[in-house]
């Protein structure tokens, strides 16, 4: 059953995301992946999308898998398996285990999920750029670097230490999606 | 009661709708709110807040309308706080999945796409170097990210695939032992 579905992997992504924004970056580009529900590019689309609308994108992405695969019944059960985790964590943290993060096991073991989820977030950067800027997805296949891309990507970054330089803090995504679709663009009827 | 319910519902549905950019943005937002408008909690109260929702898995968001929304109105002022903070993404969301296909298809639109998609890189890349530079720079940190990132990139290229709740999970379990393993030492000496 797909609402069945949804609604466990999602509530799995829901409890253990954590970092908050892209802390989950690479669970739910697994789970999508893995169950047919988005192509990688696909994936990459919704990701701009999530950055140019309001709210989170664990939220944000449970609704619009659960939409395209189930309806408005299949994004009710993906949300809520979303959700769900966190409520259910922090009420039980405020009303009843009010010092949990006062255990020193909590705690260690958070210290071991911190540096854990930079890293996963860091990789699948990395991954993502292998494979669309480079044309590099695995050793069986020979990389075709896109050209188009690798000046797009460059021309971004140049922006953000600019950005950086000049006005001591990082350009708003926002910002930065225009800006690469006009490239888009010129790139595409050039 | 009823009315703090209601003004729950309205500041979390603002937040919903409002905060681009993920939970860090409404930080300030909600003490702005919460501690100095509406004094409906403390400023110490408020910062144990934001490290429990920054601690605990799910959205920042989320986590924060179902503390305050516990914290003044217990269990009824939690649920609607986060159905409240839901409601805007859900709403917004659902309606864009309904054309969105069809909207890609504009040849315009697919070539935007195209360099949208190098800009998500260059988002989750930048957001993974912030946060790289906020976290301490221990031996066990920094043994941890580089086996993570060298793990998953070879994971990708050999095309073996592990999930992200491994990592998670061994992680956390290496956090644990490290720890002890210090106390242990600590009792030793």
């Amino acid at each position: 059953m797909i609402y069945i579905k949804l609604f466990f992997s999602f509530l799995m992504i829901g409890a253990l995301s954590f970092g908050g924004g892209y802390g989950m970056v690479s669970l739910v580009q697994e789970t999508v992946l893995s169950n047919g529900w988005l192509s990688e590019s696909e994936f990459m689309n919704f990701i701009a999308v999530s950055e140019s609308t309001p709210g989170p994108l664990a939220i944000n992405m449970a609704t619009f898998i659960g939409s395209t695969q189930g309806g408005i019944l299949g994004s009710l059960f993906a949300t809520t398996g979303v959700v769900l985790p966190s409520f259910i964590i922090i009420l039980l943290i405020s009303a009843v285990l009010k010092n949990l993060l006062k255990y020193s096991a909590v705690n260690a073991f958070l210290s071991g999920v911190r540096p854990c989820v930079v890293g996963m977030i860091l990789a699948t950067a990395s991954v993502m750029a292998l494979s669309s800027l480079l044309g590099f997805v695995d050793l069986n296949t020979a990389a075709e670097p896109d050209i188009e891309s690798v000046i797009i990507f460059a021309a971004l970054w140049c922006i953000h230490i600019i950005f950086k330089k000049v006005k001591k803090k990082t350009p708003s995504p926002i910002l930065m999606i225009i800006l690469s679709a006009a490239l888009g663009i010129i790139f595409g009827t050039v | 009661m009823m009315k703090k319910i209601l003004s729950l519902f309205w500041t979390f549905f603002k937040i919903g709708a409002f905060t681009f950019g993920g939970g860090y943005a409404m930080i300030a937002l909600l003490e702005n709110e919460f501690v100095e408008k509406k004094k409906w909690i403390t400023k110490n109260e408020f910062l144990d807040m934001v490290a429990i929702a920054e601690s605990t898995p799910g959205p920042v968001a989320v986590n924060s309308a179902t503390y305050i929304g516990y914290k003044t109105a217990g269990f009824k002022g939690a649920a609607v706080s986060t159905l409240a903070v839901c409601i805007p993404s859900f709403a917004v969301i659902f309606c864009i999945s309904l054309f969105f296909e069809q909207f890609l298809k504009l040849t315009y639109v697919s070539y935007a796409f195209r360099g949208i998609q190098v800009c998500v890189i260059y988002l989750i890349l930048s957001a993974g170097l912030k946060m790289l530079k906020n976290i301490k720079k221990t031996a066990f940190n920094i043994v941890i990210l580089l086996s993570v990132i060298a793990a998953m990139v070879s994971c990708s290229v050999f095309s073996v695939s592990i999930s992200s709740v491994c990592y998670i999970l061994i992680c956390g379990v290496l956090g644990t032992a490290a720890f002890f393993l210090k106390k242990l030492k600590k009792g030793c000496d």
